[in-house]
């Protein structure tokens, strides 16, 4: 399979046992999102803010024990914004310096390392919360803090149907392969997009079939509570600590 | 859809815009999101849960798969069009939004900060311009399964122009690079032309496979006969690729004329309609714009009648989808 | 209580949108803790009929009595609580993200306190021999597992009935033993639909044969799959080399 998202959901997960996979997924969750707002609204030329900001991230990969190969892999998906980033400063405008003979745009040297570093460093932050939290666990705490119930059940459909489906159109290629068909450009696309507009149908159906097996046990429409009250814990002091260096490096100026 | 920076309109990662934009953005996308979520338990009923979340397995999986462009390079499916004329613009545009959602939060693929606009520009538009564009195009197509798969690739080609103009504007209010608008929008739209012949071409395959097998899980094509459906259509894959292509480069002509060489025509346009002096005093004066998109831009005033075009365009697009939406029969959830 | 009989009587039905009837006068008497093989070819309405035993499928002409409950839309669902049913495709069963939540999805649906559900789910496993998958992910489970927790979920809403469809579809032998011993170590009442005819007869003393829509033929096992005519009439065969008068 190419395509942006090789892997199945389930193996994002690596199992573990540090601090930062026992910590409650539902801080988890606040503590990314503030970290990378924090990140997001810094100006770009502070770069000691972004310094800080990036030691946070390793240390945090450090101590969730995730290997730098599976890190540096995952950022593979923020690389076409890499490669754009690197063109700027040669189209960018305004105020031209000279780097090795080269005139480069200095606003343009500036935006290529403001989309670098924030995307490098939210991608890596969004990395440490998925290996450290099983999704069943991000599931529940999406649902703690408050989002639709509903909204939730549709997205644990989709990830317990996800490998289904991706394994059903694998074997559809097989099948086709198997019978040679090998194709290289686009008008050649039809075997594919059938198979695609069949899976469509076994999806519909199989979500039909999964209706009724719900009915079957006496679903209302009412999705039962997802939220394990086994955790009753609150870590809250981590949504705290994780983006409390950012945000204080970065009001440390204004004062 | 390539494997290229060509992508940049999709999956944008944090900070691509600035923050101002992405706190807008992610208000617009919470409550188009929240209306979906409530017009989708509407039309699904108590079939919503596992329909939903099939189906959006079903666009997760197809843009996990690569279909051949030339000589051996591949793309994918961005599927929001697609999903829209299956399902109905409110599911398809649901759908796609918790797939691009997932991508960010689980496969760090688009920033978490940057949702909004992605959420806008991948599944917003697409489902909601593209199923104004595929409604429109009905309306000239026979009435037949034919008719439905042409419009389906016309449309399902236009969302992801749509898509790539959305993200234009949004670089118009918050270009975080020294990048000028016309240059952004003229690369943007060329190159999701041609991206878009990619995705009407395997939008509409999929769409005649569904005709083929079960016509009436199709929500475009609900007001039609089912029987009349099943008899397949004939498309020429080859013919379609080569018209598609040449109709592209003829567009890509003229929004490069417009947005760039020759601004004559634009300025004449606006001149005409009187309102060139009251747009004049709008770039000069105001601030909201992102100084970088329009800054190094010779003439600002067209750039801005580009953006004010294109802006009016895809606010009626999703509009005219959000009002057909709501007008939309249940045909197709009722089997 | 835990079994009870079920009484079918003149069921027909028609799908929406076809003329041909589907199910065409079905008749059928089930004792209380008996286990019943429903037989027959592909199309002869046997999955229509066990859509009916749920309430999956409104009524359209006919009557069926499960215990002292009569099929109507009031007791419909009680009925979906009395009556277990174990899909063909596990997976289309087992649809939420953990073992532990998908057995508990039935009886949180019947109101059942948080409190109390650990224990069914835990009894529920308990009794299929799957306890120690309860953490587990429904979709990395092998076929003979999904099956087992299949069963334990409709078995956590204390059914009166289990109502099988083609339960040996994609199990290896081993997992079909396993199967066919925790099948017949459960006391409710039993309905197994199956092509699998050596399965049949391994575990259901009495089979009915359903052709065009009602029961052509009922009795002990080993006597159906003995009338070679029977079989050949409704596409029915016994695996090559097997003699059910020999087992």
């Amino acid at each position: 399979m190419g395509g942006g998202h090789g892997s199945s959901v389930d193996r994002l997960h690596l199992a573990g046992d540090t601090i930062i996979h026992r910590l409650a997924p539902h801080v988890k969750i606040v503590a990314t999102f503030a970290f990378v707002i924090s990140v997001a609204i810094s100006p770009r030329q502070r770069v000691e803010v972004f310094a800080v900001a990036f030691a946070c991230v390793l240390t945090l990969i450090m101590v969730a024990r995730i290997p730098l190969r599976v890190w540096l892999a995952r950022c593979a998906v923020i690389l076409p914004f890499m490669t754009m980033a690197v063109l700027v400063p040669f189209v960018g405008g305004g105020e031209q310096t000279e780097v090795l003979g080269v005139s480069l745009s200095t606003d343009g040297l500036w935006a290529a390392f403001n989309i670098a570093a924030k995307a490098l460093i939210g991608a890596s932050a969004s990395i440490v919360l998925a290996a450290t939290t099983p999704v069943t666990g991000l599931l529940e705490g999406f649902a703690r803090l408050r989002v639709p119930r509903v909204l939730i059940s549709i997205v644990a459909f989709m990830i317990r149907y996800l490998d289904l489906l991706v394994a059903q159109l694998g074997r559809m290629r097989t099948a086709m392969v198997a019978r040679a068909h090998d194709p290289r450009w686009l008008w050649q696309a039809k075997p594919i997009a059938s198979s695609a507009g069949a899976l469509f149908v076994r999806s519909y159906e199989r979500g039909e079939r999964v209706h009724q097996a719900m009915l079957a046990r006496g679903y209302t429409g009412v999705m039962p509570d997802l939220v394990e009250q086994s955790r009753p814990r609150s870590d809250w002091w981590a949504a705290i600590v994780v983006p409390a260096p950012v945000v204080a490096v970065l009001v440390l100026r204004l004062l | 859809m390539f494997d290229t920076p060509a992508i940049v309109a999709m999956h944008a990662p944090d900070g691509f815009l600035e923050p101002g934009v992405a706190v807008v953005t992610a208000v617009i996308a919470v409550v188009v999101t929240a209306i979906g979520l409530r017009r989708a338990t509407d039309e699904l009923g108590d079939r919503q849960v596992p329909l939903a979340g099939l189906a959006a397995a079903f666009i997760f999986a197809a843009q996990m798969f690569n279909f051949p462009v030339a000589a051996g390079t591949t793309g994918h499916l961005l599927g929001g069009a697609l999903a829209a004329i299956l399902l109905g613009p409110w599911v398809g545009s649901l759908i796609v939004t918790v797939v691009v959602v997932v991508q960010a939060v689980l496969f760090a693929d688009g920033g978490l900060t940057a949702l909004g606009y992605n959420t806008i520009n991948m599944s917003i538009v697409t489902a909601f311009g593209g199923w104004a564009a595929f409604r429109l195009l009905r309306r000239v197509m026979p009435a037949n399964s034919a008719g439905v798969v042409g419009a389906t690739a016309l449309a399902a080609g236009i969302s992801v122009v749509l898509s790539s103009a959305a993200f234009s504007i949004e670089w118009l209010f918050g270009a975080s690079a020294p990048v000028a608008f016309d240059t952004v929008f003229g690369a943007m739209v060329g190159v999701h032309a041609l991206i878009g012949i990619g995705e009407g071409l395997i939008s509409a395959l999929v769409i005649a496979a569904v005709l083929a097998a079960r016509p009436d899980l199709v929500a475009g094509a609900a007001d039609l006969d089912l029987a009349d459906l099943s008899r397949p259509a004939r498309v020429g894959t080859r013919t379609f690729v080569i018209g598609a292509f040449l109709s592209t480069i003829v567009v890509a002509a003229v929004v490069s004329q417009f947005a760039v060489d020759n601004p004559d025509g634009l300025e004449k346009v606006a001149e005409d309609e009187g309102f060139i002096s009251s747009a004049r005093d709008h770039a000069l004066d105001s601030s909201i714009f992102a100084d970088y998109a329009t800054s190094g831009v010779d003439n600002a005033t067209v750039s801005l009648a580009v953006a004010g075009v294109a802006g009016v365009l895809i606010t009626l697009a999703v509009g005219y989808g959000l009002l057909g939406a709501s007008r939309l029969g249940r045909r197709t959830q009722g089997a | 209580m835990s079994c009870a009989p079920l009484s079918v009587d003149g069921l027909c039905f028609t799908y929406p949108g076809e003329h041909h009837r589907a199910l065409d006068g079905f008749g059928l008497q089930v004792a209380a803790g008996e286990r019943v093989a429903v037989l027959g070819p592909n199309g002869s309405g046997k999955t229509t009929f066990v859509m009916h035993l749920n309430g999956l499928h409104q009524l359209q002409r006919g009557a069926i009595t499960i215990g002292d409950l009569e099929m109507c839309d009031d007791n419909l669902a009680e009925i979906r609580r009395r009556v277990g049913a174990v899909f063909q495709d596990a997976d289309d069963q087992l649809f939420m993200p953990s073992v532990r939540a998908d057995v508990a999805f039935g009886p949180a649906n019947l109101g059942v306190p948080k409190a109390e559900r650990d224990a069914i789910v835990e009894r529920a496993l308990t009794q299929v021999g799957a306890m120690d998958l309860i953490d587990r992910t429904p979709h990395h489970l092998s076929g003979g597992e999904k099956r087992r927790v299949a069963i334990a979920t409709v078995l956590a809403m204390d059914p009166h009935m289990l109502v099988l469809d083609e339960p040996t579809s994609g199990l290896d032998p081993f997992g079909r033993r396993e199967l066919a011993d925790l099948l017949v170590s459960l006391p409710q009442t039993q309905l197994v639909v199956t092509h699998d005819l050596p399965f049949a007869l391994q575990i259901c003393p009495r089979s009915v044969v359903v052709s065009g829509g009602r029961v052509v033929a009922d009795g002990p096992t080993a006597e159906v799959l003995a009338d070679t005519a029977l079989l050949e009439e409704n596409r029915l065969e016994l695996p090559y080399g097997f003699d059910p008068s020999r087992v």
